[in-house]
């Protein structure tokens, strides 16, 4: 799976370089978010700019990660979901889960507050 | 393509590498459909994911590590009536037993089901000695 991380303000960003999140690549993500949180990472930002499409495997990882934030005391959020992938949060009711950004920027910001 | 019927029978190892050839298919049926009303982009998306999510439990039937294992996935279309049949020879499930997700829990899991009945407008599934078959129909009219 193709990710791309950078650190921004104590917030690591993943981004999430592929048009599919599912069943095929999802561990990948789960893993990646995983390790974060055991090496002391607080604050995960996972941007999806790029995702088409996202399955209920993909969404299961998020819902994975998000467990893990919270084990650890942390925080995951998302930020620049394409609308279809919004909808499927929405459908799910995973949008009341999880905090949503419509720009990386936005959300990094949010952090800080 | 109205008025004739379509059917695309497909066979693919049972690897998840092939999701997303086989969701794409759906995606292209979604954009031939001339006389469909609603927005095609969202059904593309719809065929795509339940197509996508049907596979992945046909894989999980069969067994992932036998990988010379296929899964047959049979798409029709005829007038208005969208018809995706995939079978898998593995143990086979109580689709019924099948729990609506609780959304006040957070569960890594269990939303395909739920998913694919959302999206679809009926949805069986059928064991018998050599084969299981998940059926989703939905109206396209």
């Amino acid at each position: 799976m193709n990710l791309a991380s950078e650190t921004r303000n104590d917030v690591v960003i993943i981004y999430v370089k592929e048009e599919r999140l599912d069943a095929h690549n999802s561990t990948e993500l789960k893993s990646a978010v995983q390790k974060l949180f055991e090496d002391g990472k607080k604050n995960v930002l996972v941007d999806l700019k790029d995702v088409r499409f996202i399955d209920s495997s993909g969404l299961g990882a998020l819902v994975s990660g998000f467990k893990n934030a919270i084990s650890h005391q942390g925080n995951l959020k998302l930020s620049s979901l394409q609308s279809q992938v919004k909808s499927m949060f929405e459908l799910t009711r995973l949008h009341r889960v999880f905090e949503i950004f419509p720009s990386t920027a936005e959300a990094v910001e949010n952090f800080q507050s | 393509m109205e008025g004739n019927t379509i059917e695309v029978d497909i066979k693919v190892p049972n690897k998840t590498r092939y999701l997303s050839l086989i969701g794409k298919i759906g995606e292209d049926i979604a954009r031939e459909l001339e006389r469909y009303s609603g927005d095609k982009e969202i059904l593309a998306y719809h065929l795509n994911l339940v197509l996508t999510e049907a596979m992945v439990n046909a894989i999980k039937h069969a067994g992932p590590k036998e990988p010379e294992k296929l899964v047959r996935i049979v798409i029709t279309l005829h007038h208005d009536d969208l018809t995706i049949r995939v079978y898998d020879d593995g143990q086979g499930f109580d689709i019924n037993s099948i729990p609506a997700p609780n959304f006040e829990e957070l569960e890594d899991r269990g939303r395909g089901i739920f998913l694919i009945r959302t999206l679809m407008d009926s949805v069986a599934y059928r064991k018998n000695c050599k084969e299981n078959m998940l059926e989703m129909k939905k109206k396209l009219g």
